[in-house]
């Protein structure tokens, strides 16, 4: 995909966090927002995935530290082919495989339960660990938000990582700078995010999680670092994509109104028909 | 005195690992900075590779354990119960109960029997925590024999296994050639007409010396090792129910959760019966010898003789 198809498959993954967290009447569209590109470069571009045979023993392993974006998780997997885009429009319903949180069980494409944060990257490291063990080639890709970093079995996971080598790792912080109460640094700060995986001895690259360019050239050389683990560090924009939702500690963990949801899709609407015009 | 054979469980479980690992590629075994007393270190010896230390991190180790899990592989995650059940049940819960992954946590140093460390690292709590976990299957063996045949089958068993061993050494009660151990099937020790004990790990040599001295005195105490407390053998507690009208539970765990709780729950709802639960009473443990403790706690074949006793009057 050239740059301004993943830019258009982004906003394409945006609409469908929308209307899947509008549907719901709840759920965490800013982190899902934010992380929207990130998705889109992993599973169009870096990832050896399969939507036709989602359980392949080769493909590269996702897990999806930061739960509770799963909308935008979905929403990628719905538009790179593992379920129907409609569907997305169940999440969080009575009955719907599309969980509030990733359900490795029912969930196509998905390769770890979780939801429950800092637990996601302790499943990564065991994933990485078990191909160093067994000689596979995967890769295994793990993406945190900014607040998650604050759970200490985060730090547990990241030393083991380094400990052990592990540059078939990949951890990716969606550094959007808020988290349910408001801004991490007023919360509890984690800065400096890249000086503290460094001194856990990560290769570390600080990106613009929304540049296409950076994000590519990051987990490029990721893929070249030996003998380490890798931290991206993507500084974000929390809502990003939807004008009333960016850069608001409010948009964490609500769904817009009829009329809102309406405003965000217009919002989506315009900018995909100025990618179309490029 | 005889000889009685006595061996820790925690042994067994470090002997066991050795005996899958040279069975079992798939089999991988992780610890947290304690395997020279969970015993993963006789594994360690074996198959250095296929042993992951993931240093004082327990929570992380779950973690860990279920990645490994979710790529196809048997992880045997090791530490104290109260640091797997107790400081890592969330994870377990989490990752490792609600995705259904094929761990397995061997947990070491249960209750009381820990002796001198005390009341922190003596865990009380964990067959209630784990059997509250849809899904877990929880075995608490009573012997070498037992504890080796359970790892066996925890293996064999795709889902989440807790195994739970002792510190201190017990006798070996289960080495006899038809001895056969299947998951989830009580065994009946002593046939009996006027109580039955049904007991768990530890304390089940001392129930089986407790019913023969009552025996001479004209109480005809049946005896039943319950190894798996979940998924509990209902039909066995329901015969026993029925057969004696009194069932006693014995149990080096606190009586709240635990199998005197799991037992209750049969017995309320499908054989009323009365029951008398013999455990650590909803108080921490403390420091001593081992052998003390489970005196001081009422554990020992002549504390449980006394109780029985009362209990049947």
């Amino acid at each position: 995909m050239n740059k301004s198809e993943l830019m258009k498959t982004a906003n394409e993954i945006r609409k469908g966090i929308v209307t899947a967290v509008h549907s719901a009447k709840s759920g965490h569209p800013g982190g899902s927002l934010s992380a929207a590109d990130i998705y889109t470069y992993l599973f169009f571009e870096e990832m050896n995935v399969d939507p036709k045979d989602p359980k392949k023993a080769d493909r590269d392993r996702f897990v999806l530290s930061k739960g509770h974006t799963a909308p935008g998780y979905y929403s990628t997997l719905a538009n790179r082919g593992f379920f129907p885009v409609e569907d997305l429009a169940t999440l969080r319903k009575t009955g719907s495989y599309l969980q509030g949180h990733p359900d490795m069980k029912h969930i196509p494409g998905v390769d770890m339960s979780s939801g429950s944060l800092g637990q996601g990257i302790s499943a990564a490291v065991g994933m990485a660990i078990s191909a160093k063990l067994s000689g596979d080639a995967y890769r295994v890709y793990t993406l945190l938000g900014d607040g998650e970093i604050q759970e200490g079995q985060v730090w547990e996971a990241a030393m083991l990582a380094a400990h052990r080598k592990l540059d078939n790792l990949v951890v990716i912080v969606d550094n959007n700078n808020l988290q349910i109460d408001g801004a991490i640094t007023d919360v509890n700060s984690p800065y400096p995010i890249d000086k503290k995986f460094e001194a856990f001895n990560f290769h570390v690259i600080n990106v613009d999680g929304h540049d296409f360019d950076e994000i590519a050239a990051a987990l490029k050389e990721a893929r070249e670092t030996k003998g380490q683990p890798t931290a991206i560090i993507a500084k974000t924009v929390k809502g990003k994509g939807v004008s009333f939702m960016e850069n608001q500690a409010s948009w964490h963990g609500a769904a817009p109104n009829d009329e809102q949801y309406e405003t965000a899709m217009a919002d989506l609407e315009k900018v995909g028909e100025a990618l179309c015009q490029k | 005195m005889s000889e009685v054979k006595k061996i820790a469980t925690r042994e067994s479980y470090g002997n066991a690992l050795v005996e899958l690992g040279k069975k079992y590629d798939d089999v991988v075994v992780l610890d947290a900075d304690l395997a020279a007393a969970t015993k993963t270190g006789t594994f360690k010896k074996a198959f250095p590779e296929r042993h992951i230390d993931c240093g004082i991190a327990e929570c992380n180790m779950i973690g860990v354990a279920a990645g490994i899990a979710a790529t196809g592989k048997v992880p045997f995650a090791s530490s104290f119960a109260m640091f797997a059940a107790g400081r890592a049940f969330e994870q377990i819960r989490n990752s490792i109960g609600y995705p259904k992954l094929n761990v397995k946590i061997g947990a070491t140093h249960a209750s009381i029997s820990v002796g001198e460390d005390g009341a922190t690292h003596q865990c009380n709590e964990d067959i209630a925590l784990m059997r509250t976990i849809p899904g877990m299957v929880v075995i608490n063996p009573a012997d070498d024999v037992e504890a080796k045949a359970a790892v066996q089958a925890a293996y064999e068993h795709v889902g989440p296994v807790y195994l739970r061993f002792g510190r201190a050494a017990v006798p070996v009660i289960n080495d006899r050639p038809d001895y056969k151990f299947e998951l989830g099937k009580a065994v009946t020790l002593k046939e009996g007409t006027d109580v039955t004990i049904i007991a768990s790990g530890l304390p089940v040599s001392e129930s089986l010396a407790a019913a023969e001295k009552l025996a001479a005195e004209g109480i005809n105490a049946a005896v039943i090792n319950m190894h798996t407390i979940k998924p509990l053998d209902e039909a066995a507690v329901i015969e026993a129910a029925k057969k004696t009208g009194k069932i006693v539970t014995v149990e080096e765990h606190s009586v709240i959760g635990g199998l005197g709780s799991a037992v209750c729950d049969v017995v309320a709802q499908k054989a009323p019966a009365k029951v008398l639960k013999i455990g650590v009473n909803d108080v921490y443990g403390e420091s001593g010898p081992a052998a003390e403790l489970i005196k001081k706690y009422g554990l020992d074949a002549d504390s449980i003789y006394e109780k029985v006793k009362e209990f049947v009057k």
